[in-house]
């Protein structure tokens, strides 16, 4: 289990939050279309390196917020709120 | 049998005034209070513990220690305990496993006749087919042939295990001189320490050692036991190591539970396991009797045991060198040194059941009844291995060592280098320290990143290199195999001969060889096997040691009870406020999800009934429930729900549904308006946590300029739905202040009002059952009152409680369904028959596009009311709708009841759009393979589809 820090309580162990997934622009619902749309829903970079993820912080300050976090090492830059 | 307890030794565990009484293999045995399960017996004379996986030979002590293969015992109900490190306790009862009919009288013996038939492969080879053959003959004959204890299903539970965090700034890993060393630096540096060892004390070797050994034993015993910084765990092992330095930890013999699993956040971790003996492969070297040095060295030193009267010894090392002594010390003639380090050589060992000669790499056959051997070390690398090191083999030292580590890993003592004690501690010493002042910055660090939390109280510790003076490699012959063929494999009954045989046929990788012959892969894990499995691959492949690599180490490192990983469950369970009366009136409870709650108080026909003829109470408070309030409320709304709800009046309520972004139905609820800005929504009970962080989400990343503030209130507010045709007039003998009367108080109203004299209280008119009823939502703390005031109120109108069958079967009568039963992880909106309520005109709903593309479809399933025409069969739920005359699946029975209203059978169901109109006979097929008719209805609703009884 890693330790996620949350922008507002500070490093937590992962299992305190709940990880929201890679950050997907989401495409305006009027004029996407659905192919656009289904990409939004299940197509991710997952690259093994720095990837843009945003967490949920659970059992903490119930903020979402965004990492920066090297899935090929759980190396983990600085986080800010969503 | 006669005693083989030697006089007093001064490093001996055992306190001889106590003797403990057990048995092994139903015979009466006694110990001490500090002997093993193993060495308790070897006093006794006991030299066969365990017979070979595949061949059945008998098996004796080997390592004497937690790494024995040959010492899997059962325990009572506790299958494959280590009897090289349990200790005694009195009354044990101990068994060998799976021997067949007995340990001495194997019938699996029979195996080695027909030896040529279980070489390498031959599982794999022979028991592939034919297929029908596994349930019937090969599971039941190989079970018996097969190690491994046995579990006693009628035990219920085997004791209460646990669960427990643990935030030290360093672990240690392994309680010998630099372990215990390191303990005590970085406690003086700063640091907290948690210090784990794997066996009942602390010391590592020194407590086989001679006088200087024990007197600084001593020393470091005093000081790690008088330092409070350190926490020392002892018969417990790092089971694990995984990112951030998550280590696990399992605890054994805790005081309160019989193990309990750690889970720590550590700063840094230190390995310092030491070095495991590893075994000689030559003829014979399974046969009681084989010891490794280590093995004679613990039995005469820590528990007083005369391991044989007429030993040879095959020395490569110095911990050969002093076993000769330790032997020639406890009274037994060495007969011979055989000295590896100058080319003399042990061939075969020979004896039936224990060791009688041995013969020499020089052709001489020595009468001997102990054959010891000295020939080298396994570094286990495994946590080292988990933190992502691939260590490296030295030829020169014939053994691995760590090759890059992690900034928060360390490692020191044997598995770092060699050196005598003092220079094993001075670098255990300065390890501590390095890892102190990482872990002191870690922890500055994580301090300062923690907003609101008090500053640290002192600088960043500055960082520090790494300027310890590496241990030295000593010089050591590579001995692996001697010029015959032996066992490499004890657990798993695999020899040199296989593996050589496995290369030949193309498994001439490590890691390709392990899972064709599974060396390793017993229950050791490749602690005594690993090396000498690479050593015999490196010779049949005539490359170099170093080129062949080792198989990847991974946790656990030693085997963990499913116990210690259930452990304690920290779930909390929630309770509504009302539930203490409910168990003190006769409910049988019913978990859902986190809440427990009634299922029905008795007779849940009856309750339902009462229902429609009468006045029920029902607690519903795990319905989810959000206060919401801001002038954007309507907009959020609109965004979560498929319908619309700008216009909603202050004083209404409404139905919504909801869809996640992929158009999949995902929850429902009423939500009502009680004042301008100020909204309640409900959701399902089982998505009251889902939909509340859903708001959140969208309230944060997306729409953060709308003024929208959202509270749970769930277990805040009970919520008691008053349902039955004498509803009103039950309420308005404890409502004041709101006028209950029909064209007052229409359907899918909400007021809020004093209630049994409690004010706040929200009612709202809704009908989940289907008749007239509201439901009261009551701040918690008066619950109890208003609940029990509509009960005395109402006993002239028969009313009574009822549960959530009794619900179950109301709501299906009415044909509402409930999402998550009804709907699935596929049910788009027009399957749950959402075509009325969804608009597709919104400014944004989610899903919105997925919503437009479904309604477009005409092959997505249909939800109907369904009764079959045997009125008094109630198919199963999940019962699957099939194709008259054929297994073609074409839906299925989602809810199904008998409903006391109509006596007959109803269910819903989801059924292929081609059997969905009204009067379709459908074919249903039952649990026990019985097919039957039903018929699809007009409407959900099977009692009242005109909704007549709600709106009066
Ligand atoms: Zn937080």
């Amino acid at each position: 289990m890693i330790v996620v820090p949350c922008p507002n309580c500070g490093p937590r162990n992962s299992s305190d939050l709940r990880n929201a997934g890679e950050v997907a622009p989401r495409p305006d619902p009027e004029t996407a279309s659905l192919t656009e749309w289904r990409s939004y829903l299940y197509l991710r970079e997952n690259p093994a390196g720095w990837v843009t993820e945003t967490w949920y912080c659970r059992s903490g300050c119930r903020r979402y917020f965004t990492i920066e976090r090297n899935t090929a090492t759980n190396e983990i830059r600085e986080s800010e709120n969503s | 049998m006669s005693s083989h307890r030697l006089p007093i030794r001064s490093s001996e565990l055992i306190d001889r005034s106590t003797s403990l009484s057990f048995t092994w293999n139903g015979r009466a045995y006694v110990g001490h209070e500090g002997d093993t399960i193993a060495s308790a017996l070897a006093a006794a004379g006991v030299e066969v513990f365990s017979r070979g996986m595949k061949y059945h030979r008998r098996r004796g002590i080997l390592t004497a220690n937690h790494w024995d293969p040959n010492l899997s015992v059962q325990v009572g109900d506790e299958p494959n305990v280590r009897a090289g490190s349990r200790r005694l306790v009195d009354g044990m009862q101990v068994s060998a496993q799976n021997v067949w009919p007995s340990l001495r009288w194997d019938l699996g013996t029979a195996n080695r006749l027909v030896g040529r038939f279980l070489s390498v492969g031959f599982y794999y080879k022979t028991f592939m087919r034919p297929q029908f053959l596994w349930h019937n003959l090969y599971q039941r004959i190989l079970r018996k042939f097969a190690p491994g204890g046995r579990v006693n299903w009628k035990t219920g539970t085997h004791g209460e295990y646990d669960k427990r965090y643990a935030h030290p700034d360093v672990l240690v890993a392994g309680g010998g001189p630099a372990g215990v060393a390191a303990a005590l630096s970085a406690a003086e540096a700063g640091a907290s320490v948690m210090l784990v060892e794997q066996e009942p004390e602390l010391g590592g070797h020194l407590r086989w050692g001679g006088p200087d050994d024990l007197a600084v034993l001593a020393d470091l015993r005093q000081a790690v036991y008088s330092t409070p910084a350190i926490e020392v765990l002892c018969d417990s092992i790092v089971t694990g190591r995984y990112d951030h330095n998550w280590v696990a930890v399992l605890q054994r013999s805790h005081e309160v539970a019989p193990e309990r699993l750690i889970k720590a956040r550590v700063g840094s971790l230190i390995v310092a396991p030491g070095l495991v003996e590893r075994p000689y492969v030559f003829a014979g070297n399974d046969i009681p009797g084989v010891m490794l040095a280590g093995a004679v060295r613990r039995l005469i030193n820590l528990w007083a045991v005369k391991p044989g009267s007429r030993a040879v010894v095959l020395s490569a090392n110095s911990e050969g060198d002093a076993a000769v002594l330790d032997l020639e010390s406890a009274g037994v003639e060495v007969v011979a040194v055989l000295d590896a380090r100058a080319g003399e050589d042990v061939v075969e060992a020979r004896g039936r059941g224990r060791v009688s000669s041995v013969q020499t790499g020089d052709g001489r056959i020595l009468r001997a009844d102990l054959l010891v051997t000295a020939t080298g070390w396994t570094a286990p690398t495994s946590l080292l291995n988990m933190a992502g090191d691939r260590p490296v083999y030295d030829k020169v030292a014939a053994r691995y060592f760590p090759q890059a580590l992690p900034d928060n890993v360390l490692a020191t003592g044997g598995i770092a280098g060699d050196g005598s004690t003092t220079e094993l501690t001075a670098h255990g010493r300065e390890t501590g320290l390095l890892a102190a002042q990482r872990a002191l910055r870690l922890r500055h660090d994580r301090r300062a990143q923690t907003p609101r939390s008090p500053a640290p109280e002192s600088d960043r510790p500055a960082a520090i290199a790494d300027s310890r003076i590496p241990l030295r490699r000593s010089p050591h012959p590579e001995c692996y195999r001697s010029t015959t063929h032996g066992l490499v494999d004890y657990s798993e009954d695999v020899s040199s001969k296989d593996l050589i045989q496995a290369a030949g046929e193309g498994f001439d990788s490590i890691e390709l060889m392990k899972r064709y012959t599974t060396v390793t892969m017993g229950p050791g894990q490749g602690k005594l096997e690993t090396v000498n499995a690479a050593a015999v691959l490196a010779e049949a492949m005539a490359v170099e040691m170093a080129d062949i690599g080792t198989t990847v180490w991974r946790p656990p490192f030693s085997p963990v009870s499913l116990g210690a990983l259930a452990g304690r469950i920290f779930e909390p369970v929630r309770r509504s406020a009302l539930q203490d009366w409910h168990e003190a009136n006769g409910a049988t409870n019913l978990l859902a999800g986190q809440w427990v709650r009634p299922d029905h108080y008795g007779d849940p026909m009856a309750e339902a009934s009462n229902v429609r003829e009468n006045v029920g109470l029902i607690d519903v408070t795990p319905l989810g429930k959000l206060d919401l309030r801001g002038p954007d409320v309507a907009n959020l709304l609109d965004l979560v729900y498929v319908n619309r709800w700008q216009k909603l009046e202050v004083g209404r309520v409404r139905y919504g549904a909801m869809v996640a972004e992929d158009g999949v139905v995902s929850d429902d609820g009423v939500t009502g308006r009680l004042a301008e800005d100020h909204y309640l929504m409900t959701t399902t009970s089982s998505g009251a946590g889902a939909v509340w962080e859903m708001l959140e989400d969208w309230l944060q990343t997306y729409r953060p300029d709308w003024e929208v503030h959202v509270t749970p209130v769930t277990g805040g507010l009970t919520s008691i739905n008053v349902a039955g045709p004498r509803s009103r007039e039950l309420l308005e003998r404890l409502v004041d202040n709101v006028d209950l009367s029909a064209d007052a108080f229409p359907y899918f109203s909400v007021r809020t009002g004093i209630v049994a004299g409690v004010a706040d209280c929200i009612i709202w008119r809704i009908g989940f059952t289907g008749e007239l009823s509201y439901e009261v939502h009551v701040p918690s703390g008066h619950a109890l009152h208003v609940w029990e005031s509509l009960l005395s109120n109402g006993s002239d109108l028969g009313v009574a409680p009822f549960g959530i069958e009794a619900q179950r079967i109301l709501r299906l009568e009415k044909g509402h369904y409930i999402v998550g039963q009804d709907t699935d992880g596929l049910s788009k909106a027009p399957t749950a028959g959402l075509d009325g309520l969804v608009r597709l005109d919104k400014a944004d709903t989610i899903g919105l596009p997925e919503l437009r593309a479904a309604f477009e479809r005409t092959d997505l399933p249909v939800l109907v009311g369904l009764q079959p025409d045997d009125p008094t069969i109630v198919p199963d739920e999940a019962c699957q709708i099939v194709e008259a005359g054929s297994n073609q699946i074409l839906g299925r029975v989602t809810s199904s009841r008998m409903s006391p209203t109509l006596e007959r059978s109803i269910c819903l169901a989801q059924v292929d759009p081609s059997l969905a109109a009204a009067g379709t006979s459908v074919t249903v097929q039952l649990v026990d393979g019985r097919r039957i008719t039903a018929t699809v209805q007009e409407h959900h609703a099977h009692v009242d589809p005109e909704g007549a009884r709600q709106r009066v």
